[in-house]
């Protein structure tokens, strides 16, 4: 997997972030959990990646591992995890500090049990900004109030002083952005930023990202289950599934011609406002395999249309598109057929007609 | 706040007279010899014991008798007075309040630091061996009975029994004001053994507790700023963890203030427990009903100060 590892987005800038062949493993008393399982990707310096899978895809220990802090929980990591030339899965503790919350940083899922719930917000934005800079608690405190008031947080001078209790839900979470920009970084890695808030605040939230990527040009990592929020969001997509990348591309090729059973699933198990009512939602049937003895072959043939008996002893590895080359897939239908299923699929066919209509699906490429 | 606080106030007022009165009942209708008669000592003649029951007031009915006492209690703070010696008990409790105060408080500190320290390091290194061997020492530690302990270390350490000559022996108590360093060598072993089971507890509630908090995700956060691992440990985990600890440790101080029987006992220590040791051994009710008074009023007190601590530790915690 590795060999055909697939940039996302151009090739030809370097990038700010490059992650090869990376794998991740916990040791549990019921065995060894394949969590990340040989990913490769990599971000460009200002703009957007959306990584996007179900819970228990990888997603989120993928990035976790970026910033070293799976370190803590035992894992066990291998391949290379290359930011600006150096090898984050291979550096101290001490460099890793170094970069965390000050050239990478991160927000999470919930903004409330994200942040310390008995200090007060701005004693924690201070604390960011100390954490990396050699300044006084007041000037320290100004910039908190600053970036507060650069997250659209109304009177900034006087809620610097609440509790995260005191905030609203989308406060909370713009809190967290700000404690994230403290120190400019190079790179915001979102773990589900919108998920736990209400859907006119998401709305807010990602425009504020937008609004933030532009204005201080870093580069954005976005982990999603959400389509909605990449198409919003991401230049590129990388689909992950069982610990693997099974499909990476630009947003508009990965949302006009997807090329994995996988990303049809998730495209097709969306309702979409325009849509016709009549066009039923498919949802991918089965639930997410276990990742301590992933499935053999493609990982995701127990839960696809169109698996073959041969596709659950070849392992796919990502293939560049032949019409597209920054297009992978890992899969190991003939190009032709997937053409054509999708053909039909988007037609609104299920997936049994659109297998009938498509014709014979035969032999790996 | 401070309305909480004063009603919080006037609840504990409230409970101390329903403990008073309930105190009164048990020494007026459990069997007891007569405490005139005790009163008398090797003079029981008739007419002494008449006059002495004359003087406590025990020939009134019991609801005059009642009245009279929690009239005393409470206007004039008046407990009493010895039936073995005839002074006031108040001011026998007074004069032996000191050393029950260093005894506890010393104790307190000792098993709080002790415990947090130990449960912290256990729960960083949960599993490993260095944990496993401190949890089955708090286990031995829990089971050990305080007075054993203390005999146990004044057999080993003491200057005058001890095998090995370290610290001073029991009933060698001075006060803090009038030799400070006499003092501190003499509370050594008092505090340990006082706080040796208590510091067990408290390492394993605080390792669970700093488990489970180094699990959160304002930990992980922490940890994304970019702050060293000891700050995040010391700041953010310990500053959650520690709260659980904080109430039961107000709770066993003011249990502690009113039943340190044994370990004064042990060590000849002349505090309250001591004072009410010897008071139950000559029946002297007068000083068991004040000291159990004071026990009451210890706990609710420190369950006063908890809840009001709790306002101050965790911001969300707001009394109307």
């Amino acid at each position: 997997m590795s060999a055909a590892g697939g940039p996302a987005g151009s090739a030809n800038a370097t990038p700010l972030l490059r992650v090869e062949d990376l794998r991740v493993e916990f040791a549990t008393e019921d065995g060894v959990v394949h969590a990340v399982d040989g990913v490769s990707y990599q971000v460009l310096a200002g703009r957007t990646l959306g990584i996007v899978g179900e819970s228990g895809s990888g997603k989120t220990v993928s990035s976790l591992t970026t910033l070293g802090l799976t370190r803590h929980e035992g894992a066990r990591v291998s391949g290379r995890i290359l930011f600006e030339g150096r090898d984050l899965v291979a550096a101290p503790e001490s460099e890793l500090r170094a970069i965390r919350g000050n050239e990478i940083a991160m927000i999470f899922q919930d903004p409330l049990s994200s942040l310390h719930p008995f200090f007060r917000v701005g004693g924690q934005l201070v604390e960011a900004v100390r954490a990396h800079r050699d300044v006084s608690r007041q000037v320290a405190r100004k910039r908190a109030i600053e970036l507060l008031g650069l997250v659209g947080i109304p009177d900034p001078g006087r809620r610097v002083d609440d509790y995260p209790h005191e905030f609203s839900g989308g406060m909370r979470q713009r809190a967290m952005i700000a404690m994230a920009l403290a120190n400019e970084p190079k790179l915001l890695i979102a773990d589900e930023p919108t998920t736990a808030l209400d859907v006119t605040v998401q709305a807010q939230i990602l425009a504020l990202m937008e609004r933030l990527q532009r204005e201080l040009g870093m580069a954005i990592v976005i982990i999603t289950h959400d389509l909605g929020v990449v198409a919003e969001m991401a230049h590129d997509i990388a689909v992950m599934y069982a610990g693997r990348i099974v499909e990476t591309g630009s947003a508009s090729a990965i949302f006009s011609s997807p090329e994995h059973p996988y990303t049809w699933g998730l495209l097709k198990s969306i309702p979409h406002l325009t849509g016709s009512r009549e066009e039923p939602l498919v949802p991918i049937p089965g639930t997410p395999p276990s990742l301590i003895r992933p499935p053999s072959g493609c990982h995701f043939h127990p839960r696809c249309f169109y698996a073959q008996p041969e596709h659950a002893r070849i392992d796919p590895g990502l293939r560049p598109v032949e019409t597209d080359p920054a297009h992978f897939v890992a899969c190991l239908l003939e190009p032709a057929v997937r053409r054509r299923l999708w053909g039909e699929l988007s037609a609104g066919r299920t997936p049994d007609e659109a297998l009938k209509a498509a014709g014979p699906v035969e032999g790996p490429a | 706040m401070s309305r909480f606080v004063i009603r919080r106030l006037l609840w504990g007022v409230l409970l101390l007279i329903v403990v008073s009165g309930l105190l009164f009942l048990f020494f007026r209708f459990l069997p007891t010899a007569d405490p005139a008669k005790l009163r008398a000592g090797r003079l029981q003649n008739p007419r002494i014991i008449a006059e002495i029951r004359h003087d406590l007031g025990l020939d009134k009915s019991t609801a005059a008798q009642f009245w009279l006492y929690m009239k005393n209690l409470f206007l004039h703070f008046n407990l009493g007075y010895s039936y073995y010696s005839n002074a006031p008990v108040k001011e026998l409790i007074v004069s032996r309040l000191a050393p029950t105060l260093s005894l506890v408080f010393g104790g307190a500190i000792v098993w709080f630091v002790a415990g947090v320290g130990v449960g912290v390091v256990s729960a960083r290194r949960a599993g490993s061996r260095l944990d496993r061997a401190v949890m089955g020492t708090a286990l031995v530690l829990v089971s050990a009975p305080e007075y054993w302990l203390g005999l146990i270390l004044l057999y080993l350490l003491a200057s005058d029994i001890g095998q090995l000559h370290v610290f001073p022996g029991a009933g060698s108590y001075v006060g803090l004001t009038s030799d400070p360093v006499k003092w501190f060598e003499f509370m050594i072993l008092p505090w340990l053994v006082v706080a040796a089971g208590t510091a067990a507890v408290y390492a394993r509630l605080v390792r669970g507790s700093m488990i489970e908090t180094m699990a959160e995700d304002y930990i992980r956060t922490a940890r994304a700023k970019g702050l060293p691992e000891r700050r995040v440990v010391l700041r953010h985990g310990l500053r959650s963890a520690i709260n659980p600890v904080v109430t039961v440790l107000g709770l066993d101080t003011g249990v502690l203030l009113g039943s340190s029987v044994l370990v004064e006992t042990v060590f000849g220590i002349p505090g309250i427990g001591r004072l009410n040791y010897t008071a139950i051994t000559h029946a002297d009710f007068p000083i068991v009903q004040g000291t159990v008074l004071l026990a009451a009023l210890f706990i609710i007190v420190a369950n006063i100060v908890v809840d009001i601590a709790y306002a101050f530790l965790d911001p969300r915690v707001r009394y109307g």
